[in-house]
């Protein structure tokens, strides 16, 4: 399998670094803080492919704290509030679309 | 029930010492995930949207009551109080920590229960008829030669890496309950002119992006050639199927790209350098393994108790029991399914306190056994007639009688797009609206055996191509997009299903399935005719007409 940093990476627009974390597997966003945060807005953003590039190579370094980490889209509203560019980034942050059975 | 040996615990119970320790070394970063992917998915654990997903093994689909309790454990402790059967016989649960997860199997592994081999490129769960063994006019249980292919292959170092993942299923009836056209091995239990057990055998079925429907390799195995046969067929698998492109990978295109004829000669070159070597299975085993399938003590009871009479008043009662009960061997006993499918819900999920509930009334009614099917449904395989208006009172107070068994409303459906990493579009949310569309049993019942099966991308997971209805959820522009099939069927007329026309928007899905529906009632000869009749008398023409005429 071809590694992430090795993909050619085209940002058609404002994107942030996400994964899951490793003890766990809940969804977690790269940190301008070379962190992780479980808050969509807590997000780095990039605009560029290389800055995507150089933020995903910083989240698959860190192998520890999270995996499967990639470039998703975002986009960012007028107060600059950081919302999931599409359907499947919006199930990761929000959850389900459905009741769950309890 | 079959009970396990001392050699299954001790293998049971050294793989949860094993991943325990690897899952350590994971956390710790000793193992990159890199290294660790493999290993966590050969027990069964994915890495879904949100979180982990843990899938485990129910072989041949039979649970006794105390496993059953084990699973709600795991549900209630681990995991968010549900858990969700699998089209192949499995449970899954969805949000478990990896750091959970070495207790999670150790909790399991005191009832005989793992994950081994639930994915990864290696044999997965044997499955059968989950009315093995009870229903009328089997050949014989084809439990047992589930177990002994599942103990050949378990952990079996030359099936570990295939080129993909294998599948197996075995059938002993005519009426196919199994889905053995649709696996990468299918078995039919048959007996020669000799009366010897034998199989009928299959090869190079398979749903997902290329699907085929699998084709007779040879007519009639013997039962002790049954080991040797299946081996010879995954050397020659192993041998020439690609490793280069897991699009190509699966038996199913080695098959379809060498011919039949070809692949059936590879096979019988290979089989008989091995045929006639310690593969070849002494009736010893086989007895024996027959030995540790504990069948329950059955009373001499009447066809028709009283209570079964005086129960027959109560429409209610009625309509679940024509619905949900079948016919048993055994003369006084019945066999009912349990539907997983209550109208506006996910189809085959069940809460940790159902499956308690459910372990409870195995005891009670059941001889504490249950059966999974593929059909995502669960099954009582041995209940007494004069227990069924109690059983039915129970199953309904718990949300677990409704009578929609093979009706338009039990629908299979994978996780989809809301917890599967590999999906474009969302299955359930379908799903449910679609049952409460036809949430009138009367009107499920006229329409009568009508199987909808919802796949949240091309993997088939949710086997649409094998639907009367199929459904197939992909992603077109950044929306959800859903292309319908009609005509499939999984028994053993198995066919896949033909596209109706382009695809439709998520909220339009349950409007095109009405519309289908209405045509076919219109269609319809007469009111037996079903709608798979009804669909290969006339085609597909007369209802894409009907779907896209106004749209």
């Amino acid at each position: 399998m071809t590694s992430p940093l090795q993909q050619k990476l085209k940002i058609a627009g404002p994107s942030v670094v996400t994964a899951n974390r490793t003890w766990d597997g809940v969804v977690v966003y790269r940190t301008a803080a070379k962190g992780w945060s479980v808050e969509l807005t807590d997000a780095a953003i990039v605009r560029n492919s290389d800055e995507a590039k150089a933020l995903l190579a910083e989240a698959v370094a860190d192998d520890v704290g999270a995996i499967g980490p990639y470039i998703a889209p975002v986009q960012v509203d007028d107060a600059g509030k950081i919302l999931p560019g599409n359907l499947r980034e919006q199930i990761r942050r929000d959850g389900v679309t459905i009741d769950l059975p309890v | 029930m079959y009970a396990y040996d001392e050699i299954d615990r001790t293998l049971v119970n050294e793989r949860v010492l094993e991943f325990r320790d690897q899952v350590q070394r994971r956390l710790s970063g000793e193992l990159t995930e890199d290294e660790f992917k493999m290993l966590r998915l050969q027990n069964g654990v994915y890495l879904q949207l949100h979180a982990y997903m843990f899938r485990v093994a129910i072989p041949y689909g039979t649970l006794a009551s105390n496993q059953l309790r084990a699973l709600a454990h795991v549900a209630r402790k681990y995991d968010r109080g549900y858990g969700h059967f699998t089209t192949r016989q499995n449970i899954q649960f969805n949000w478990i920590k990896l750091s959970d997860l070495p207790d999670a199997l150790a909790d399991l592994a005191e009832v005989g229960i793992h994950a081994m081999q639930t994915s990864g490129n290696n044999m997965r769960n044997v499955t059968s008829d989950q009315w093995a063994g009870v229903a009328p006019g089997e050949i014989e249980d084809p439990r047992i030669w589930s177990e002994l292919i599942r103990q050949h292959t378990t952990l079996h170092p030359e099936f570990s890496f295939l080129p993909r993942k294998f599948k197996i299923a075995i059938t002993a009836s005519d009426h196919d309950r199994a889905a053995i056209k649709v696996h990468d091995i299918g078995l039919k239990l048959i007996k020669n002119e000799k009366g010897e057990t034998g199989f009928e055998v299959l090869v190079g079925g398979g749903l997902g992006r290329t699907p085929f429907i699998g084709k007779t390799i040879k007519h009639f195995v013997h039962g002790r050639d049954l080991l040797s046969y299946i081996e010879a067929i995954l050397r020659v698998y192993n041998q020439y199927g690609r490793r280069d492109n897991i699009y190509k990978a699966r038996i199913k295109i080695l098959v379809h790209e060498l011919g039949i004829e070809k692949f059936s000669r590879e096979v019988e070159e290979e089989w008989q350098h091995i045929r006639n070597s310690s593969l070849q299975i002494d009736d010893e085993v086989i007895e024996d393994i027959r030995s540790r399938f504990i069948y329950p003590a059955y009373e001499k009871l009447p066809h028709m108790p009283d209570e079964l009479r005086q129960a027959a008043a109560d429409p209610d009662f009625e309509a679940w029991r024509k619905n949900s009960v079948a016919p048993h061997k055994v003369q006084g006993y019945s066999i009912v399914t349990i539907s997983l499918k209550p109208i506006g819900a996910p189809p085959g999920d069940a809460t940790a306190e159902q499956m308690d509930a459910l372990a409870d009334l195995a005891d009670k009614y059941s001889f504490g056994e249950i059966r999974v099917g593929h059909e995502q449904n669960l099954a009582l395989p041995h209940v007494a007639k004069r227990d069924l208006p109690a059983l039915w009172k129970a199953l309904d107070k718990l949300g677990l009688a409704t009578p929609n068994v093979n009706l338009i409303t039990d629908i299979i459906a994978c996780p989809g797009l809301d917890y599967c990493s590999l999906a474009n579009a969302r299955s359930i949310p379908i799903a449910q609206e679609l049952t409460r569309r036809f949430a009138n049993h009367e009107l499920a019942n006229l329409i009568g055996r009508l199987h909808i099966n919802i796949s949240g991308c091309i993997n088939a997971c949710g086997h649409h191509h094998v639907g009367h209805i199929g459904i197939l959820g992909v992603e077109k522009n950044g929306e959800e997009v859903y292309q319908i099939t009609i005509g499939g069927r999984a028994d053993e007329n198995a066919a896949l299903g033909n596209l109706i026309g382009p695809g439709v928007k998520f909220d339009e899905v349950a409007d095109v399935v009405e519309d289908i529906v209405e045509a076919y009632l219109a269609l319809r000869e007469r009111p037996d005719e079903l709608f798979m009749d009804t669909v290969k008398r006339l085609g597909v023409e007369p209802f894409k007409e009907r779907v896209y005429a106004t749209r």
